[in-house]
């Protein structure tokens, strides 16, 4: 896996503590890690050159060399820059005057037009539309069936005339959907085209004739977030070939990084509308620049995890998990586990450690995590009686062979899992009483307290020999993300708007750049590098 | 409700770091010694956990102990033959003429560069800076950029010809590789070939099959082909289609059934049949999305209860940027990928990707779609690859 970003950097910078300025030559170094984070994320080269040079020239500026933290600002410019790009003005659907509106979808194979039209026949009728999705896919098998199919579990209806696989006239579809529309009442008609390159002149020209034939209100470029450098050439093609207004963005659930948003939006000027999130009619929303900037720039995404968590999870479920930790029993087996299997339902435990800010610097061992060493505790835990499980205070030498034989684990296994779990317990029980985590003072305000951070790390290195146990590390960076977590909390009940939810128009705070005050900065919680 | 959720998910993450991974640490050293003391009933288990920690110990890549047997099960003897339906040469024509449609200006340009009169660092990092573009990787490109300037120097070359000669050993030698690249489709016995084709979504994955089917055939095989996509809409229906085209049967199930089961259903049919090859088409899926990867661990699972599984092809968009190495990585992971199926190389896109994923995975490209007509499947050849891209029409 990459290092992100904000570690590249980090290093770079470490050797510059103490000097007033960046020379030229920090500079350079600077650009050189933005450039390979970025072209990693896979942005098109000569949108990646032309970025660097801005970048630079405000890197020279006096706001990085003035900064306490230059690694820390210049990911600031060039998250600000990524915004700026990648947000620009937000965009609507155009309406038509004259309903119907024409929305016509175009693409290259594969990049999901047809689920993205039923996504957005959906989308829109929850704004009392009544959108009329066309089947103007005539190439792909079935590609008619499955807009059908699709229609149906969106409840829009699908104007199919021709059976396609091959047969049919597309412009001639897409020419008549537009008078059936205008009949049947539909005051949105969505034509999703057959996919195609963009050196197949012959299809784009069947496109362009097809955007002739109904002059749509909106024609949108579909594209997949894995693309690669080809996002560029495509995407120019289409615009030759075609045209298109806005750009909706597929399979942003995937951990791609994204980078073709960037690349299309700097190359063709036009705005990413909408972004698709996953397999259901019901993963899209419009898309949200500041999160794609701090995709892009793999800078940890608590949004993301936020969203994840809310998809995966029902009230009920959360509300649950939240009582555990705040009530005044003890913290026992039974809800560790459940925690758990709850966790594991986000997915694969590195993926959600790696999504959380400032957990970076810990890549390597975030990587040598492995979910099966889960599933052994998981064994050991169901091998205990709930009696145990409540108590595991009761569990003798007897109970952990009983139980290392019934989860087919060392005894050895057994003993570590319960001594961790009075660890885990302590610090439960630490943290219900308000008081912080263990090795840790008291909760600090809010920001601003870079210096005792700081000082804070140098305590805990020289005491705990930070690097001689990359498991000590891990306690202490995961005390310190707990703990940062608590002071959120506290930060989220004296201002509940802070962290966005899904409403669309909350000021959005770009990850890990601390963007209030009582959003902890993520360079207070610099550790020194190993 | 996000604050809470949010922070019961981190300290209920924490507490699995601390908890979990404490344990896994400090149990390792003792473990390899207290083995034979394991009493019987547990001596498997523990043996299987043991082999993985020894795996990570020595930094290797990680084999989930389900997916061990697979790996270690000897290999069938590779058969020689590849499936090259009529017309073979004339496929390998097209997909000269294709790729040269596509990817001259490629090859072109880099020439151009080595062949220029002076090759100063700009030159050098614009080379670099080409091979980035065909999403070879930066990595990758870096090294390939080192070791054919360190070799222009040593010879010092400039000849467009030798430059040339130079550069193609260079990108030959990133994409060869010691694995064999022929597709399995055999039969072994009584039993048919079973071949699995997975990738993430809209990859061309039943597009794939469809055109496998129907090289086979043309092979004078038989082929039975598996809907084992019962997610997508009208994916079943989509192979059906091909299914029908060359007569090759179609087993199938209702939309939202198990797929394990389609793909037991399909390699029993296989069997009763005589046919010579059974293809499972499976939904495609995010690497990301864990409960659809354990599935397809169970569908292969499920096969081999019933058949080994001769090949797994990945099949990769070759549109796909770097993320093409994680899905590689984890779809290895999770069902053992034999080879890759490089689609939509008709295109702009260069398949660069293909390049990182040899090299870190060894995981051989044994196939390459090139567009949507239903013989635009080829067997891949490096060389013809390599030359395509340096060819000068």
């Amino acid at each position: 896996m990459f290092e992100t970003l904000s570690d590249r950097l980090t290093s770079v910078f470490s050797s510059l503590r103490g000097k007033g300025r960046l020379s030229e030559e920090d500079i350079n170094a600077t650009a050189r890690e933005i450039r390979l984070a970025l072209l990693e994320a896979d942005v098109a080269l000569p949108v990646v050159r032309e970025f660097i040079s801005r970048v630079k020239e405000r890197a020279r500026g006096e706001e990085v060399s003035k900064a306490l933290n230059p690694a820390q600002q210049v990911i600031k410019i060039v998250n600000g820059e990524l915004v700026e790009i990648l947000g620009g003005e937000t965009r609507q659907v155009r309406f038509a005057k004259n309903p119907p509106t024409v929305i016509m979808l175009a693409g290259l194979q594969g990049a999901g037009k047809t689920t993205l039209a039923g996504k957005l026949a959906k989308w829109l009728a929850a704004d009392r539309n009544t959108p009329l999705l066309v089947a103007a896919d005539l190439q792909r098998p079935n590609a008619v069936t499955q807009l059908q199919v699709v229609g149906e579990r969106a409840g829009t209806p699908v104007f199919a005339p021709e059976p396609g696989n091959g047969v049919g006239d597309p412009v001639q579809v897409a020419r008549e959907s537009v008078e059936h529309a205008r009949r049947n009442n539909h005051n949105v008609v969505i034509i999703d085209t057959a996919g195609r390159l963009g050196v197949d002149s012959e299809m784009m020209q069947q496109a362009a004739d097809i955007r002739d034939a109904v002059s749509p209100d909106e024609i949108l470029f579909v594209v997949d977030a894995m693309i690669g450098q080809d996002a560029v050439n495509t995407a120019q093609a289409f615009l030759d070939g075609v045209g298109y207004d806005a750009v909706a963005l597929t399979k942003l659930d995937g951990d791609a990084r994204g980078g073709a948003a960037l690349s299309i939006r700097h190359i063709t000027g036009r705005p990413i509308m909408f972004a698709s999130t996953g397999e259901k009619l019901e993963d899209f929303d419009l898309f949200h620049p500041d999160r794609m900037a701090s995709r892009i720039l793999d800078m940890g995404d608590v949004l993301t995890l936020i969203e994840q968590a809310q998809r995966t999870f029902d009230e009920a479920e959360v509300e649950k998990m939240a009582s555990t930790m705040t009530s005044d029993e003890d913290f026992t087996l039974d809800d560790f586990l459940q925690q758990m299997s709850m966790v594991r339902k986000l997915g694969p435990i590195g993926n959600l450690l790696g999504m959380m800010p400032g957990m970076g610097q810990m890549r390597e061992q975030i990587d040598s995590i492995d979910d099966k060493d889960l599933d052994r505790i998981q064994a050991i835990i169901q091998s205990m009686t709930p009696g145990e499980r409540s108590n595991p205070k009761s569990i003798n030498g007897s109970r952990r062979l009983r139980i290392a034989n019934g989860s087919g684990t060392q005894v050895s296994d057994v003993n570590g899992l319960v001594t961790r779990f009075f660890e885990a317990q302590k610090m439960m029980r630490k943290m219900k009483n308000g008081g912080g985590m263990p090795g840790m003072p008291g909760a600090p305000g809010g920001g601003g307290n870079r210096k005792k951070a700081k000082a804070q790390a140098k305590k805990l290195k020289k005491g705990k020999q930070r690097s001689g146990n990359p498991m000590k590390a891990r306690q202490q960076e995961a005390e310190r993300a707990a703990e940062r977590q608590r002071r959120q909390e506290e930060g989220g009940q004296q201002a509940p708007q802070l962290p966005p939810g899904l409403g669309g128009d909350q000021p959005k705070l770009p990850p890990g750049l601390g963007g209030g005050p009582n959003m902890p900065d993520l360079s207070n919680f610099k550790f020194p590098k190993k | 409700m996000d604050i809470t959720l949010l922070a019961a998910i981190v300290i209920a993450v924490v507490l699995l770091t601390v908890v979990g991974f404490f344990l896994v640490r400090t149990q390792r050293p003792g473990k390899p010694g207290k083995e034979e003391t394991t009493p019987e009933a547990t001596g498997e288990a523990a043996g299987a956990t043991a082999v993985e920690d020894r795996e990570r110990d020595t930094g290797t890549v990680r084999t989930p102990p389900a997916q061990a047997p697979p790996a270690t099960r000897p290999a069938e003897p590779a058969e020689p033959e590849l499936e090259s339906p009529p017309p073979s040469a004339g496929r390998m024509v097209r997909l000269r003429a294709r790729l040269a449609r596509s990817q001259s200006s490629f090859g072109q340009g880099l020439l151009n560069l080595l062949s220029s009169d002076s090759l100063d660092e700009d030159a050098w990092e614009e080379i670099e800076d080409t091979l980035i573009t065909a999403d070879i990787g930066v990595t990758s490109a870096s090294q390939i950029v080192e070791s054919l300037r360190t070799r222009v120097k040593v010879l010092g070359t400039r000849g467009p010809d030798e430059v040339r000669t130079l550069l193609r050993e260079e990108l030959l030698a990133q994409i060869t590789t010691a694995a064999d690249r022929t597709v399995h489709t055999e039969p072994h016995g009584d039993r048919p070939a079973v071949i699995m084709v997975v990738g993430v979504n809209g990859t061309g994955k039943t597009t794939t099959t469809g055109k496998l089917a129907r090289a086979l055939v043309g092979d004078g095989r038989s082929v039975v082909l598996g809907a084992a996509d019962t997610f997508r809409a009208a994916a079943s229906e989509q192979l059906q289609t091909w299914g029908g085209r060359v007569g090759a049967p179609v087993v199938t199930k209702e939309e939202g059934s198990d797929p394990a089961s389609v793909a037991f259903d399909a390699v029993s049919r296989g069997i009763e049949d005589g046919a010579d090859t059974v293809i499972i088409d499976t939904a495609g899926r995010l690497h990301t999305k864990t409960g659809l990867m354990d599935e397809l661990g169970k569908v292969k699972r499920v096969v081999e209860k019933k058949s080994q599984v001769d090949e797994v092809l990945l099949v990769l968009d070759a549109t796909t940027g770097q993320n093409g190495l994680r899905q590689a990585r984890v779809f290895g992971e999770v069902v053992n990928v034999t080879g890759i199926a490089l689609t939509k190389l008709d295109g702009t896109a260069k398949g660069g990707i293909i390049v990182q994923v040899q090299r870190e995975l060894g995981v051989p490209v044994k196939l390459v779609g090139l567009g949507e007509g239903p013989d635009d499947l080829a067997p891949f050849d490096p060389e013809v690859f390599v030359d395509t891209i340096l060819s000068e029409d």
